[in-house]
């Protein structure tokens, strides 16, 4: 067992919240209905109780032992609805079937770290979630041994059931919820061994799959309210313009409108959070009682746009403040690519160096120098941008999709004029995260118009809308150069990567620790093009490219591409280069994918007409290795199959976590051979998905195999690491199959062309 | 209402929706996609481009499955419309159990146009080759990328009604 100080967590353990009504009130009804609003019910047919009993912030237990789990953070796909009431309920040592798990809004007393983001949501509370299983389960222990008048001690709880096996005394959570609900918090708990654990590890199913195949109203777009309006905003039609006047007189006319007006989000002077970046701060606003409505009276507008100016403003980043400009100007693609490939070849800023690289090129037998790049990239979450808003003088109500409700709190606050504790908000499921609802103007926006109409009000994005309205991932160049000397052996390293407006360079990222001479540089070209975190930001390019020139590497030094890590990484782990703290990897865990994949794909055994390739990378604090296996069907690369090996530490929900390993397999897939957003004036040229190409069912993998590193590590991210190594994969095997090296995404615009 | 509202292009429809008549008051040119959103509380059916190009939209029109979004009220007459709601009684459609079973969606968002496709394939045809799977589902984008999961679960299907 091990013990811990629930003190940590101290503040997720106020017994008597707001919805308790204050006071020594210990336990409470819901009164509006016996099922909890918004309640999601692993068995949905589960009979709700009389009475709810709130343990701590996390759990509630009802009378008749049916427990309900508070899910804190936001649901974008990845599973924490599921996953993080797991860990909670293990803990509490409660029969699954009888746990309902629910959305908790934004509440920073009660929870930390109320983000979908860095793949942290299962990492960063780990400790809170099994200490609040863990504490209600020795609070119930705790009344079971005063009402039987036994040691605590000798109770034990399996399943619901408390039991003392001396004196023959046993009763489910339900009876004892009362009484546990008024006792003080203990100061010191026990978790269960990892050995122990009995929901943790096991695969259990999405508590909304049944709303999800049955249609039910769960995701922000979703959203119905008395009264509500419908609301749509109108945004420059390409960055470095802003607006100048506009006419709504005829639109205004139309049916079902009910306003049109300009709303500006932030006034100059206010400090921004990066997460409040918008590209275009003023926009207009039509208001309406249906979507199409509103939908056709936007294309009904007379607008004068015009340049906008130069703006450099102080924004601030987890507490730091940073400078950040945008350029004025029409920007377009071809420019961008002229300009990376000038500032690639010009003096770059050392971000890290061993040894003496210069010489060790200068003298260098062979040079290989590969130059790779890819495109911006909208996130094209499925479900558009969209949030609901209910604003009235002193209080402010939103609820929709966001990934860092507790980060956009303050904005919404400042453009209101209203106190955070005026403000709730909550949190819908959503349709697709990807990092782009990290960036919440929309709640801002929503939160204006209501204001503004004085009722309820739901922004709904058209695709046109969410895709040309920046935040973009960013575009990148990079070109790596590799010494060997007259033996083929490999004697500096060397990576220079920029991109708009930052670097894809992690310079203490693996192969840093390996090779006696190395450098790593980064550069930076400034836009007014808006760009944001998109699935694993710079490693969503960096690791392909970086395992795309390892491989071309390992082929020009006659090795095995396995066998050619596997020797750097030794290195790394036995007599790293640098300070060992310096490499940010653990060479040990990165070897372990690499063996386990190669075990499992059978690395070595060809088959005739599959083309393999294989890459491994380290992000997230997890390590993934994947062998992708492409045959030629009509001259057309195939993608057979896709074997993940991966490294999370304990892996909570494994058929979750390989649905993410296969996703994460099929968006790497698809981003890197298909998709790209371009510009011309300004102006993103595709806006939707005739122009843009996602990834569909027939270009997708044929099986994915997925293989979890098993130890007893604490969880570490899941979301993000299998998307950027398959990149490399993808390159290598196309290399294979094609006898062409692919470097610049999307491969399937890459000149020249793909096949042929 | 608004004043306006009342001089202006609005008409009745009597709809055919999941086994009932739905009467809606709305412009002609609009989309089933919206007219089932917005004024009949049907959310299932979801809205992901507007143009035909991702299926999360997608109703059966009789035995067909059709873009909602491309699908204005005023061409639908009296021609059944079934949407993910009225697929089945209980959520039971085979389908809809196999996507249970395999555990199919991340963010879920697309995955009620998913299914409206898949049942739509196997009434028309019960056992689809790989290929054919493929070529019926490929207008449905799922941006989480589930494809693999959702084949998985059409075959699924396919042999719990074949053996059923």
């Amino acid at each position: 067992m091990t013990h811990i100080k629930t003190k940590l967590g101290r503040r997720a353990f106020i017994k008597n919240t707001s919805l308790a009504g204050g006071g020594l009130v210990l336990g409470f009804s819901w009164l509006n209905s016996c099922k909890p609003k918004g309640a999601d019910a692993v068995a949905m047919e589960l009979e709700m109780p009389k009475e709810w009993y709130e343990i701590n912030g996390y759990l509630k237990i009802g009378d008749n032992g049916v427990v309900t789990i508070m899910s804190p953070n936001p649901e974008i796909g990845q599973n924490v609805r599921t996953s993080m009431p797991m860990i909670v309920a293990d803990e509490l040592e409660v029969d699954w079937k009888n746990v309902v798990v629910e959305q908790a809004p934004l509440n920073t007393n009660l929870y930390s770290w109320q983000v979908a983001g860095g793949s942290r949501s299962i990492s960063s509370s780990w400790q809170n979630l099994r200490m609040a299983g863990a504490t209600a389960r020795q609070m119930l222990k705790n009344a079971a041994a005063q009402a039987w008048q036994v040691p605590a001690g000798e109770i034990t709880a399996i399943a619901g059931v408390l039991s003392h096996e001396a004196s023959g005394n046993f009763a489910g959570y339900g009876e004892m919820a009362s009484a546990a609900a008024s006792l003080e918090v203990p100061e010191e708990i026990e978790l269960k061994e990892i050995a122990d654990f009995s929901i943790i590890g096991t695969s259990r199913k999405n508590v909304d799959g049944k709303k999800i195949v049955t249609g039910q109203p769960l995701f922000g777009l979703d959203v119905q309210r008395e009264g509500m309006l419908i609301a749509s905003l109108v945004h420059p039609p390409a960055f470095g313009m802003k607006l100048k006047s506009f006419d709504a007189e005829s639109a205004k006319q139309m049916p079902g409108i009910h306003d049109i007006f300009s709303i500006k989000l932030y006034d100059e002077d206010y400090k921004k959070n990066t997460f409040h970046f918008t590209a275009f701060n003023e926009l207009i606003a039509v208001v309406g009682e249906s979507t199409w409505q509103v939908f056709q009276a936007k294309k009904a507008l007379n607008i004068e746009w015009e340049n906008a100016s130069d703006i450099t403003e102080t924004v601030t980043m987890f507490g730091n403040d940073m400078e950040v400009n945008f350029p004025a100007g029409m920007e377009d693609s071809e420019t961008h690519t002229t300009k990376l490939k000038e500032l690639v070849t010009s003096k770059g800023k050392v971000t890290r160096k061993d040894g003496d690289p210069e010489t060790a090129f200068k003298n260098a037998a062979k040079i290989i120098e590969r130059s790779y790049s890819c495109p911006f990239l909208a996130h094209n979450t499925m479900e558009p941008m969209n949030f609901f808003a209910h604003v009235t003088e002193d209080h402010a109500e939103l609820l929709g999709p966001t990934q860092t409700p507790e980060w956009m709190e303050p904005a919404v606050s400042e453009v209101l004029g209203l106190p955070l504790e005026s403000i709730d908000i909550q949190m819908t499921r959503q349709g697709g995260g990807f990092g782009r609802r990290l960036y919440g103007h929309f709640m801002v926006e929503t939160a204006l118009i209501s204001k503004k109409m004085k009722a309820p009000v739901k922004l709904v994005y058209s695709r046109e809308d969410d895709m040309t309205q920046g935040i973009y991932r960013p575009a990148y160049y990079a070109t790596y150069r590799a010494a060997l000397d007259a033996d083929n052996k490999l004697i500096a390293f060397h990576v220079k990567g920029g991109g708009i407006p930052e670097s894809p360079v992690f310079a203490n990222r693996f192969p840093a620790g390996a090779i006696d001479n190395y450098l790593a540089e980064d550069f930076t070209l400034n836009s007014n093009i808006t760009t944001g975190a998109f699935r694993a930001p710079r490693s969503n390019f960096i690791a392909g490219a970086e395992q795309s020139f390892l491989d071309e590497l390992a082929e020009e030094m006659g090795k095995d591409p396995i066998d050619f890590r596997l020797e750097l990484l030794k290195r790394a782990q036995e007599n790293p280069v640098g300070e060992k703290e310096s490499n940010d990897y653990d060479a040990a865990r990165y070897a372990g994918v690499l063996e386990l994949v190669k075990e499992k794909a059978n690395w070595g055994q060809s088959e005739a007409g599959v083309h393999r390739g294989v890459s491994a990378y380290f992000c997230h604090d997890s390590y993934v290795a994947q062998v992708l296996d492409m045959v030629l069907e009509n001259n057309k690369p195939v993608v057979q199959k896709v074997t993940a090996a991966i490294d999370c530490g304990i892996v909570v929900n494994p058929d979750a976590a390989s649905n993410l390993s296969e996703g994460g397999a099929i968006d790497g897939i698809g981003h890197a051979m298909y998709s790209g957003l371009t510009f011309k004036d300004g102006a993103p040229e595709q806006n939707n998905f005739d122009r843009y190409r996602l990834i569909r069912h027939s270009e997708a993998p044929k099986s994915i195999e997925t293989h979890f590193v098993k130890n007893d590590i604490d969880p570490t991210g899941m979301g993000e690491p299998p998307f950027p190594p398959v990149m490399g994969a993808l390159a290598n095997a196309l290399y294979k199959a094609t006898g062409r090296r692919h470097y610049h995404q999307p491969f399937i615009t890459d000149k020249p062309p793909l096949v042929g | 209402m608004h004043p306006i509202q009342n001089k202006l292009t609005m008409s009745k429809f009597s709809l055919k929706i999941n086994g009932k008549t739905l009467e809606v008051d709305v412009d002609d040119s609009t989309p089933m996609l919206w007219v089932l959103r917005d004024h009949l509380n049907l959310v299932g059916t979801k809205y992901g481009c507007g143009i035909a190009q991702c299926g999360a939209c997608t109703v059966h029109l009789g035995d067909n499955a059709i873009r909602s979004c491309q699908l204005p009220v005023s061409s639908v007459g009296d021609q059944e419309i079934t949407t993910i709601e009225g697929l089945s009684e209980n959520g039971d459609h085979p389908v809809q159990k196999a996507w249970l079973e395999i555990d199919v969606p991340q963010c879920g968002y697309c995955q009620a146009g998913q299914i409206m496709s898949a049942t739509a394939l196997l009434k028309r045809n019960p056992s689809p080759s790989d290929e054919e799977i493929e070529t019926a589902m490929n207008g449905n984008i799922c941006r989480c990328g589930t494809y693999v999961r959702i084949k998985k679960a059409i075959k699924m299907a396919v042999s719990e009604t074949q053996n059923a």
